[in-house]
């Protein structure tokens, strides 16, 4: 059945408003969870908020867990969702370069543009600073290019790599996470900061 | 009065519901870098057309026969995410102009941070293919090895960094 505008169940037309609608969603569901807030946002890393764990992690579970089962459902073929190819030097190297400026600027961009449209001036500046990020990265790409193309492994799974079925591994996830989210709970209780979590 | 924000479990469950739907629909995961990756095309390429069509990187996302850059999922996707973030902050009162800081540090000192963190972040984004949304949340959601690295990689990085910009923050 799924997903319906690849089949060409639902026009192509509509897509762009499905886009829209999902957006909405995306919007308010991180607005909703305080990810409009920079102070709330780095907590993770301070251990006085973990709302960053709990929500991408459950995020994450309900996707990869739903896909599972629309897939065991016949309501999805897998084979036309697209998978994130993996070029690990570039998603390594990348990623740390966003770990280093998620912590410096307390956004990443997704929660910067939500931050913005409640009127958070740091989120804007963060919004300004990515294009400007973006700029840089194009005038720079010849000299990263043989990075950025480095250890191409295509659409590979996680699920492939450790040789286990994906039902296998998304039930690792889960319970990684649980382990994860009972860390969370516990440190917001050892680092609690009553002076920030009060403001926030 | 501390602001009232959702469960962060049911926020969680929330998200996942709304990554799902666009799986269902649309085929593809939720993002964000490469909407405003679009925005940056799409305003050199009318300031400097010559210049985006030289560029290695624009260039493959212009020309006669692409359309307009902004005419792209993400970037339809994004505005919804505006309107979303604009309607849950005014639902729970939190529309408010304001430079959000630690008392121990100026506005203008947050501001200066807020930029550089973007301007890493965005760089970073390019490099990886994506950011938190797009690389990492969904493509962990599909399993791809480069979910679960970028992932790693960004939070584990921020983790180690935390406590040089510590004092901007406790």
């Amino acid at each position: 059945m799924g997903p319906l505008v690849p089949q060409e169940i639902i026009g192509e037309g509509w897509n762009f408003f499905i886009a829209f609608i999902v957006g909405i969603g995306f919007g308010f569901a991180l607005e909703q969870a305080g990810f409009s807030s920079s102070r709330k946002l780095v907590g993770i890393f301070y251990g006085y908020d973990t709302v960053v764990l709990k929500v991408f992690f459950s995020a994450a579970l309900v996707g990869m867990l739903g896909l599972l089962m629309f897939s065991l459902f016949d309501w999805i073929d897998l084979n036309l969702v697209w998978v994130n190819p993996t070029f690990l030097w570039s998603a390594i190297v990348g990623g740390v370069i966003m770990g280093v400026g998620f912590v410096v600027g307390g956004f990443c961009p997704g929660t910067s543009v939500c931050a913005a449209a409640i009127g958070k001036l740091d989120g804007l500046m963060f919004v300004g600073g990515i294009f400007i990020g973006i700029f840089i990265f194009a005038e720079s790409f010849p000299l990263v290019k043989s990075l950025y193309m480095a250890g191409n492994f295509g659409h590979l799974k996680l699920s492939t790599v450790l040789g286990i079925s994906q039902g296998f591994l998304v039930f690792l996830v889960i319970c990684a996470a649980l382990i994860m989210f009972w860390i969370g709970e516990a440190a917001e209780k050892r680092f609690a900061r009553e002076d920030i979590t009060r403001e926030v | 009065m501390k602001s009232h924000y959702m469960n962060p479990y049911l926020a969680g469950l929330f998200l996942g519901l709304v990554l799902l739907f666009a799986f269902f629909f649309s085929g593809r995961g939720l993002g964000a870098s490469g909407a405003l990756k679009r925005v940056v095309i799409e305003t050199v390429g009318t300031i400097a057309p010559e210049h985006a069509s030289n560029s290695v990187y624009f260039s493959k996302y212009i020309g006669p026969d692409k359309g307009n850059p902004l005419n792209h999922w993400l970037v339809y996707e994004m505005l919804g995410v505006v309107v979303g973030g604009f309607l849950s902050g005014a639902l729970a009162g939190r529309l408010k102009w304001k430079v959000e800081h630690s008392p121990g540090i100026t506005s203008k000192k947050r501001l200066i941070m807020a930029l550089i963190g973007g301007i890493l972040f965005g760089y970073g984004s390019q490099l990886g293919r994506g950011c938190t949304s797009g690389a990492a949340l969904t493509g962990m959601a599909v399993l791809s090895v480069s979910g679960f690295v970028t992932m790693a990689s960004i939070f584990g990085t921020a983790f180690l960094f935390a406590y040089v910009v510590r004092k901007n923050w406790i």
